[in-house]
């Protein structure tokens, strides 16, 4: 059992991996132009570990602004994490209350993908290796490009560029593959994403925090979500009658 | 304790509060059925978001790597599921793809 909660956590992990390490590269070699010590970078990475946010900060460090301000907008631009939490919290409510100190500080776009799409039951060590995962990539990588700049050659470094990309399109195609309305949703949020995008009137990070909310609300609104037995159940009454 | 050091501190405390408040929040109390099912939509509607339009600009400039790539993760994908092949194999279609280019 153990042996399989660490292969399926490596086998969504290290997908991560390779996805975090160029922008994690591109972050130690933007703080150290930024004049950041390697201590500071590496304690970005492993204390704050939250990608877009950092190069946010740093671009508002290098404008002038104040703690104030850079804290107030990673908050704004993290707060996407606090949906995904209170989706996350409802899978693992077995779990003892002391795991989830850990558990939190790992949730991020990709982690909380693998895990709402996992067909497999989240335990402990599943969940642990598969954060590690993630957070080893972004805190290497951000030692590696601070000490040793952009080593790795640089049409690597772009095709690297894909990897969270097609992990994400990974995780969600079983799903898209049974379930039309899983289609629509994804369709739609991407839509109001881009439109979003383009009015470019709110806040970094909160474009996708209004996609959530709305198509979540429609789609819980619309088509309400059954357990897969329930609607089993529905058509065999429906053959039957 | 310098500013930077304050900084991280802050940016530290604003990131990982809103990742922990909701498992205090929901914990184990029964959700009304419309906040469940709401819940339950949250990992669809935010990976589409994720996805798009950002996919369109993966690698900068160069649409026809990201539609190789991505069109190789979607085929292996659908035809036979998995994580670790479709992304490796995106990344290495997308070598290939701008190594032709170059």
């Amino acid at each position: 059992m153990v042996n399989n909660d660490v292969k399926d956590a490596l086998k969504g992990g290290f997908p991560i991996f390779i996805g975090y390490v160029p922008p994690a590269i591109a972050f130690g070699i933007l703080a150290k132009s930024c004049d950041i010590t390697l201590l500071e970078s590496f304690l970005f990475s492993a204390v704050v570990f939250a990608g877009a946010s950092q190069f946010i900060a740093l671009n508002l460090l290098m404008t002038g602004m104040g703690p104030g301000g850079i804290i107030l907008t990673t908050l704004l631009v993290n707060f996407r994490h606090f949906l995904m939490s209170a989706y996350l919290s409802t899978q693992i409510r077995e779990m003892a209350k002391r795991y989830i100190f850990l558990i939190a500080f790992g949730v991020t776009d990709e982690v909380f993908s693998v895990l709402s799409f996992s067909k497999r039951k989240l335990t402990k060590a599943f969940v642990f290796i598969l954060q590690l995962s993630a957070y080893s990539g972004w805190v290497s990588g951000t030692i590696a490009g601070y000490v040793l700049g952009g080593f790795l050659p640089e049409i690597l470094t772009k095709s690297m560029g894909i990897a969270l990309y097609s992990l994400l399109l990974a995780i969600l195609l079983p799903e898209l593959k049974t379930s039309a309305k899983a289609v629509c949703l994804v369709i739609a949020s991407g839509i109001l994403n881009t439109i979003l995008i383009k009015l470019d009137l709110l806040p970094d990070g909160w474009n996708i925090i209004v996609c959530i909310l709305v198509i979540a609300f429609a789609g819980s609104f619309f088509i309400s979500p059954e357990p897969k037995a329930l609607k089993q159940k529905k058509q065999g009454e429906k053959m039957h009658g | 304790m310098d500013n930077i050091m304050l900084l991280i501190l802050g940016m530290a405390t604003v990131t990982y509060v809103p990742r922990l408040a909701p498992f205090f929040l929901i914990g184990s109390n029964k959700l009304p059925k419309k906040v469940g099912a709401f819940l339950k939509c949250i990992p669809v509607a935010a990976i589409g978001a994720l996805i798009i339009p950002g996919v369109f600009n993966a690698v900068p400039d160069e649409p026809l790597a990201v539609v190789c790539g991505m069109g190789f993760a979607a085929l292996i994908g659908i035809w036979r599921g998995g994580i670790i092949i479709p992304v490796i194999g995106s990344v290495a279609t997308t070598y290939l793809v701008l190594l032709l280019l170059a």
